[in-house]
């Protein structure tokens, strides 16, 4: 129990995981026919293996990690064309840091800049706004990725910049959602989830309601939940309880931070600014209809794919993935990182071979650096 | 990208583009409140809130910034987030270079 002595409560964490077995063992689920859970958050990934909830909880019980890390479902494609635009001339591609190192086909955005293109690493769209201002002569792209959480914020600043007329700055959309891949999942004939631990911050935004069609039309549960080892905790044990008696309904451990109704101001931008793309490619999961976002024609101007004239999917289909990398099966849960052929082989977290690798939200780096589950 | 940082509102500097300056864990960074501005901007002053990418996306109590800014130190990401910012600074530095 060595991790959970570092838990901010340690007894309410123990009462919890004594009640996550009774109710494991009243389902009857074992190590050879376990409960299947997913959590669909990258940071939640991250957290149940930082806080080793993947080993204190009992074999019974076991997780699949979701598709809900951005840079790691981005399909290789985007990235060759996001670095086909920062290398023409006078581009300066903006990108939060850990998109860099995701490979593409050629290279990644950080050999683009080793091989001379002017690619920066910024914290926020606003900082790529502000170097639009301050560099007139340059074209500034902001590669925009992310779920959610993240999409309210580059609508935002396109808003912002019709505002100041600036003729400079433009969005390289990648912007993707959560729902409509957990109902790809879920349509799936080999689907073994029982159950889902919903995002926290994503759910902030969007509120509840969006996840209503996981209880109603596949009879799941969902537990929306925050990033504590209690809360996940405490969401796992909600899981449970309604599989125990039958029931399939959305709940909210988080609602400290997720209203219901999500953040109506942040909704509002994002539909102003964007409309879903008809299909999306995700790396390891295929083409999901609806799961994508693109700028709506009346912010075309701030638009990468209209400005640079590379719009989605019009040179190529699908890219295949490197030669023995297994995200795909990974990300649907139907292999575990370490059986992946290349896993620390040709594929650590230095030299990624796959996108799994890349961010510690993803789940063969987080199996990298906290040791592989049981 | 997935988890906010928390961050107290300490001015309104810019009434017309929402923009504040926030103290993240002693950092002060530029951030839009957009968002959280449904009472008004200038009752966010002293207000803490959940940062993502720089944009306010939620207003918090004092006990839940306390508990997430942990949850960030434990995972890594609270030092992740600061270095990001401290990158970006240095990103918008006008350079003229001439490309290889």
């Amino acid at each position: 129990m060595k991790f959970v002595d570092e838990f901010r409560d340690p007894s309410a964490a123990r009462s919890l995981l004594a009640a996550i077995e009774e109710s494991v063992e009243e389902l009857g689920a074992t190590a050879e026919k376990p409960i299947h859970i997913m959590e669909v958050c990258g940071g939640h990934t991250h957290a149940i293996f930082r806080f080793g909830l993947d080993k204190l909880t009992p074999p019974g019980l076991e997780f699949i990690h979701g598709p809900g890390c951005p840079v790691c479902v981005l399909p290789m494609s985007r990235v060759d064309d996001c670095v086909e635009i920062a290398e023409r001339p006078d581009v300066i591609m903006t990108t939060f840091g850990d998109v860099m190192r995701v490979p593409g086909t050629k290279k990644s955005l950080f050999q683009a800049k080793a091989d001379g293109a002017d690619v920066r690493m910024v914290y926020s769209p606003l900082d790529a706004l502000e170097l639009a201002r301050r560099q007139p002569d340059k074209e500034v792209v902001f590669f925009g990725l992310g779920f959610e959480t993240t999409t309210p914020s580059t609508a935002i600043a396109i808003q912002q910049a019709a505002r100041e007329e600036l003729t400079n700055f433009s969005i390289f959309c990648n912007h993707i959602s959560v729902p409509p891949p957990i109902k790809a999942l879920l349509e799936d004939p080999l689907s073994m989830i029982d159950g889902f631990v919903g995002p926290g911050h994503v759910s902030m935004v969007i509120g509840t309601k969006p996840y209503e069609f996981i209880a109603r039309d596949f009879n799941k549960p969902i537990v929306v939940a925050g990033f504590e080892p209690l809360d996940l905790l405490q969401s796992i044990l909600m899981v449970l309880k309604q599989l125990a008696s039958g029931r399939a309904e959305v709940e909210n451990q988080y609602s400290r931070v997720v209203p219901d109704d999500g953040n109506m101001i942040s909704i509002a931008s994002v539909e102003d600014v964007y409309e879903p793309r008809p299909t999306f490619e995700w790396r390891g999961l295929g083409e999901i209809d609806a799961s994508g976002l693109r700028v709506r024609a009346k912010y075309r101007e701030f638009d990468a794919e209209e400005k640079f004239g590379i719009g989605y999917g019009l040179k190529r289909n699908s890219l295949k993935e490197p030669e023995g990398c297994a995200c795909g099966e990974v990300m649907t849960g139907r292999v575990k990182p370490v059986a992946c052929p290349q896993f620390g082989k040709g594929c650590t977290p230095d030299m990624p071979l796959g996108a799994l690798m890349v961010s510690s939200e993803g789940a063969c780096a987080a199996y990298w650096q906290y040791g592989g589950a049981r | 990208m997935c988890l906010g940082i928390p961050g107290r509102i300490v001015e309104i500097t810019d009434f017309e583009a929402n923009l504040a300056l926030a103290d993240v864990s002693g950092v002060k960074r530029k951030v839009n409140v957009t968002c959280v501005s449904g009472e008004g901007l200038a009752s966010l002053v002293d207000k803490w809130v959940l940062i993502h990418v720089g944009f306010a996306m939620a207003i918090i109590d004092e006990e839940e910034a306390e508990k997430t800014m942990q949850t960030l130190h434990a995972l890594g990401d609270a030092q992740e987030e600061f270095e990001a910012m401290f990158e970006s600074e240095r990103s918008l530095e006008v350079r003229h270079e001439v490309r290889r």
